[in-house]
């Protein structure tokens, strides 16, 4: 939609999503005047999914900090506004209407559940602000005014069921957490195994927060899986990983990949518990890249030793530089023109180069399968030839016909 | 066959999860009426006990025994500070207990995350517990042999305390009658505060034994306080033998209709007929019957 250059606060048209990018001048109320630029924050600092959105919240300000003390960006210095999204969708989308609204932010980076995304989404989209999001979800979505820098299902799902194929497995096992992203993404591992010979023999979902895995190890014991696919998120996947662990299973015998644990989740679940087991993401702190090597280090300094990084930091890290390499690109702050011109922009991240698509606005990322180490890190041990190019509908696969 | 079996000790082991969580609460809910919201805190503190204990006593096996141990003290500790500063000077306002231990769990949860960090801790299990052993022709967690037999050990050394000691004379005497038991020259303030410690002191040691199957974290004990609060409620206020029967039969049921459903279907089944199990008998499965006029 056009907006022209209005005052804050004055603009009344709140048509949602609409097309074209006609005008010129800047979205709303951001103030491009002076040598500064404010963009803003929102991650939940609070309630249950603060510990893993502390530590996207940690990149960001890196990255910011880099930027600022890189010269800024147009010639500006960024200003943080930071809030806090609470873990509730309710409050990402108040907190959303703030910064763009009020606070008057060029950008808005976070977000981590699907649900915060969801309640966000008409926020953006009515304001015709933009919003950058750092973590791998269940695809089929893409709106203009979201840039998601975390894998799509092609990015992070389909490689890890060619990983499975290539090996050989023919029974695979689901299990999940009860709720939107472990049901979508078992819809479309499932038409995925029946295109490819492969068997699904059983599908379990737990709900949230379940702590009795007895009752799904011996289903699974008695399934004749080969391999498992684990989409459980949070605390069941330490008491799945110990029942699994004690009912005399072995990551040789059956390995079990998870898509939501990462390097921050390792320590907490206990190494001993997940040794051999293997993971999906596109970025692990040992990816041996000069960016990352810098990146790493960079981060142990300013935060301490005994942090690790992850795959939805870096693609938090990550999301700032490419919002910069957009500014620069298209020479202005304004929404239609970073719209404009972020097709093909692209950045030396630490998980490798990644690009961004100007059509669906995900961006363009290596797929690596990991396997957890002893040491409680995660070693690559496949990767796709190259970046794979985002396909949020999963148009390109035949077998997906009929999905979303 | 084997199927069968497997899921018989699946079911008993989740009772007997079920059983140790509710086992203190079935001293200070069932005996003393005080509906305490920070129970399930006393099983995080004493999660949190078994991997401070860790952290001296590095061999796994001894720091378990000695986490028991000291798990049961530190809950204790925590409960009678709470019944001494908060719930002795409303036991005549359950409804308001109610709210106050609400907010001492969550403070206790934030001080958990302040000491020990936000993301969950691991606690290692010691080398004798890794492993399967065979009963019965199928694999058992050694994990979960270990719970069971732990909990049926607290619940006869409860069950003696309450029968055989002069402190578990005075418990009964003061739950059945508190009137004429403080005529009789018993001290029931003493009493309850003492009640109180062995309550949550068993809420610590379930706490160090769920280290073995599950995360610890700030927030394990608001998994688990539903649960205990249902076996406390089924097995009827007042009797240690009602918990132990509600939890063995919720937990075989949960895992009967689990294996035959879906997780979070069996959940729902299982509050289905524990409402309507209420609605015929709504003073649970054992009930105490005395002669006291309230």
């Amino acid at each position: 939609m056009s907006v022209g250059l209005t005052g804050c606060g004055s603009k009344t048209d709140d048509t949602p999503g609409a097309a074209g990018t006609g005008g010129s001048a800047g979205a709303s109320c951001v103030d491009t005047s002076g040598d500064s630029i404010k963009i803003g924050f929102l991650n939940s600092l609070s309630g249950t999914m603060a510990i893993s959105e502390q530590t996207v919240r940690d990149s960001l300000d890196m990255a910011a900090d880099e930027i600022n003390a890189a010269g800024g960006v147009l010639g500006k210095k960024l200003t943080v506004v930071a809030e806090d999204g609470a873990s509730e969708p309710t409050v990402f989308a108040e907190k959303a209407e703030k910064l763009i609204t009020s606070d008057c932010v060029a950008a808005v980076f976070g977000g981590w559940t699907s649900s915060s995304r969801k309640a966000m989404l008409p926020v953006f989209e009515g304001h015709d602000s933009l919003l950058f999001y750092p973590v791998q979800y269940e695809g089929l979505e893409a709106s203009k005014n979201i840039f998601y820098t975390g894998a799509t299902t092609n990015q992070q799902i389909i490689p890890a069921m060619d990983y499975l194929k290539e090996q050989g497995k023919k029974k695979v096992f689901l299990v999940g957490s009860d709720y939107v992203f472990p049901r979508t993404a078992n819809k479309e591992i499932i038409a995925y195994a029946k295109a490819n010979g492969i068997e699904i023999v059983g599908e379990e979902y737990a709900p949230l927060g379940h702590t009795d895995f007895a009752t799904i190890v011996n289903k699974l014991k008695g399934s004749g899986a080969d391999a498992v696919f684990n989409t459980l998120n949070g605390d069941s996947n330490v008491a799945f990983f110990k029942e699994y662990k004690n009912a005399g299973m072995s990551a040789d015998a059956m390995p079990v990949v998870s898509v939501s644990i990462a390097e921050e989740e390792v320590g907490g679940i206990g190494v001993d518990n997940v040794e051999g087991q293997l993971t999906a993401w596109n970025y692990y702190q040992t990816v041996d890249s000069p960016a990352n090597k810098k990146f790493v280090a960079d981060f142990k300094a300013k935060y301490g030793d005994d942090r690790v990084t992850s795959d939805p930091m870096e693609a938090a890290y990550t999301s700032l530089y490419l919002w910069k390499g957009m500014v620069e690109k298209a020479k202005s702050f304004a929404v239609p023109d970073i719209q404009a011109a972020a097709g093909g922009v692209s950045f030396e991240a630490p998980e490798g180069t990644v690009t961004v698509n100007g059509d669906n606005h995900h961006i363009a990322k290596t797929a690596l399968i990991g396997k957890i180490a002893a040491d409680g890190l995660i070693y690559t041990e496949w990767s796709s030839d190259g970046p794979i190019e985002p396909d949020p509908f999963l148009k390109g696969y035949d077998w997906a016909a009929g999905l979303s | 066959m084997d199927a069968v079996i497997s899921q018989l000790f699946a079911g008993l082991s989740l009772g007997s999860v079920l059983l140790l969580a509710a086992l203190g609460l079935a001293l200070t809910f069932g005996q003393m009426g005080v509906i305490n919201m920070a129970h399930g805190e006393f099983m995080m503190a004493g999660a949190y006990t078994a991997f401070a204990v860790q952290k001296v006593v590095s061999d796994a096996g001894v720091s378990l025994l000695v986490s028991l141990v000291v798990g049961f003290v530190v809950g204790g500790l925590l409960g009678l500070i709470l019944e001494i500063t908060l719930i002795s000077r409303m036991y005549s306002r359950p409804l308001d207990t109610l709210l106050v231990t609400f907010g001492v769990a969550l403070v206790l949860q934030q001080l958990a995350r302040d000491v020990f960090g936000a993301p969950n801790v691991d606690v290692r299990a010691p080398q004798w517990l890794s492993g399967a052993v065979q009963i019965l022709g199928v694999g058992v967690p050694k994990t979960r042999v270990f719970i069971l037999a732990l909990s049926i050990l607290c619940v006869v050394a409860l069950s003696l305390v309450l029968k055989l000691t002069p402190l578990g004379r005075r418990i009964r005497a003061t739950v059945q009658n508190r009137d004429l038991a403080e005529t009789s020259g018993v001290s029931t303030r003493a009493t309850d505060r003492l009640t109180f410690f062995i309550g949550s002191g068993v809420a610590g040691v379930a706490g160090v034994a769920l280290t073995l199957l599950g995360s610890i974290g700030p927030t394990l004990g608001t998994n688990y306080i539903v649960d205990a609060f249902l076996v406390v409620v089924v097995g009827g206020i007042g009797q240690l033998k009602g918990a132990v029967i509600a939890a063995f039969a919720l937990g075989l049921l949960q895992a009967t209709i689990e294996y035959s459903s879906t997780a979070s279907l069996a959940k729902v089944l299982v509050f289905v007929i524990i409402v309507a199990f209420l609605q015929v008998r709504p003073q649970g499965i054992v009930s105490v019957r005395t002669r006291s006029l309230a």
